[in-house]
């Protein structure tokens, strides 16, 4: 997460001082992602180096220093609000890795890690499906990132499940012929059998 | 405290043609007051067997099911019809309303046809309906209702009454994720009032919702939730970076 950004996006609404900066950063994000005082300073000296903000006056990095967005800093934070994160090659998944390697590990059972995983996951749903419904009422950003964490879990547990459905149908049927070439696509993206 | 809903056991077989076809073995399960268990599996898994088991709406061919601490196998024909329409509530995936009765009057039939007088059951009809914020719904007809509403008009037909125990199959089926999610916070609601719920799902976010999930397999219960600690120990991970 950029920390960065999020501070410029606090100070496109006018100067602030770094104390306020954590108050409404974690605030803003349902409070879900502490923040140290050490990493909002050190993060607005680089900041102020690259031009992106200035303080205003000559006083140490503290409590009494104040802070503005300079037009280069806007200029910086609507780039990159329309920026794509980098989702185009695959994660090393280590969720995926544990199922491939249980695939072809003798005496290993696939189907009892698949499921060891999908009630870790499930339990994990649970806790912030509570959260949701305690306080997501009360927080939209909460509410957001709760949301955002409850649809990145469901999409491991779909994962999971369309594994083990293609894992049970594979069992069933004849393993394809050995010696064909591998697909270039599978080369390009580094994945192999 | 009794369990709403206890099942021991059970086994349910059928036969297709010669074949032997095992959707339950040996299922225990209970559920009590106050308590809403999601049942997650794949299709074909045995979990609406299991439903349908629950709601007395078929029997098993071993073991033992009670419903309110009344053990279904000890009831007649017309004791299971009279629990089936006092003590349980069921929500389907299509909410099954019937067309041609109004929203108040949908709620009201389960009680009608349990013998109250139509006044009284129109009444606690529309108390129910007035718990799921559908008063102004109240006299119209289902296909005047959008599938948020006509759903909370289901789960008020559920509810109605003295209900113990509520069934619900896929419940948020179609619905976008708002009005599922709705649905599911008005089921945890009745919870909290004291029933028990049974959600059969594939949805691990509708599935969450629950207090408890058991994961249903080849008709087996395979594994369970464990209890959770509170929601805040998500909120003490490492500070971002």
């Amino acid at each position: 997460m950029s920390i960065r950004h999020a501070l410029l996006a606090l100070l496109s609404e006018g100067p602030k001082y770094g104390l306020q900066l954590r108050e409404e950063f974690e605030a803003r994000t349902g409070e879900v992602w502490p923040l140290n005082v050490g990493q909002v300073y050190s993060t607005l000296q680089r900041l102020e180096r690259d031009g992106l903000v200035e303080s205003g006056d000559d006083a140490e990095p503290g409590p009494q220093k104040g802070f503005q967005i300079t037009a280069g800093g806007a200029a910086e934070l609507a780039g990159w609000l329309r920026t794509p994160p980098d989702l185009a090659s695959p994660p090393r998944d280590e969720l995926v890795i544990k199922i491939l390697i249980a695939v072809r590990l003798p005496g290993a059972d696939v189907h009892e890690v698949i499921q060891t995983h999908r009630r870790y996951l499930v339990e994990l749903m649970q806790q912030w499906t509570r959260l949701k419904d305690e306080e997501g009422d009360l927080d939209l950003g909460l509410a957001l990132v709760v949301d955002a964490e409850l649809y990145r879990l469901d999409s491991v547990v779909q994962w999971l499940d369309t594994a083990d459905g293609r894992l049970r149908r594979a069992a069933l049927e004849p393993p394809a012929p050995s010696g064909a070439p591998v697909p270039r696509i599978r080369r390009r993206t580094g994945l192999r059998r | 405290m009794t369990a709403v809903l206890e099942l021991r056991a059970v086994s349910k077989t059928y036969l297709d043609g010669a074949d032997e076809v095992h959707a339950l073995r040996e299922v225990d399960l209970t559920v009590e007051p106050g308590k809403m268990v999601a049942v997650m599996g794949p299709s074909g898994s045995g979990k609406s067997t299991l439903l349908t088991i629950a709601g007395a709406l078929e029997t098993p061919t071993a073991g033992e099911v009670a419903v309110a601490g009344r053990p279904l196998s000890a009831m007649s024909r017309d004791d299971r019809a009279r629990l089936r329409r006092r003590a349980i509530g069921y929500v389907f995936q299509d909410f099954n309303l019937l067309p041609g009765l109004t929203a108040a009057e949908n709620v009201a039939l389960p009680l009608e046809l349990d013998g109250m007088s139509a006044g009284k059951a129109r009444a606690a009809g529309l108390r129910a309906l007035a718990e799921l914020g559908l008063t102004d719904r109240a006299s119209r007809f289902p296909d005047q209702l959008s599938g948020g509403e006509r759903q909370r008009v289901a789960i008020a037909r559920a509810v109605v009454g003295d209900r113990r125990l509520v069934l619900a199959d896929e419940p948020t089926g179609a619905l976008d994720s708002a009005n599922g999610e709705a649905v599911m916070r008005l089921i945890l609601t009745a919870c909290r009032g004291g029933v028990g719920a049974v959600v059969v799902t594939h949805d691990a976010q509708l599935a969450s919702w629950a207090d408890r999930v058991v994961f249903i397999r080849d008709g087996r219960i395979v594994d369970r939730t464990a209890p959770r600690p509170g929601p805040d120990s998500l909120l003490t991970e490492q500070p971002a970076r």
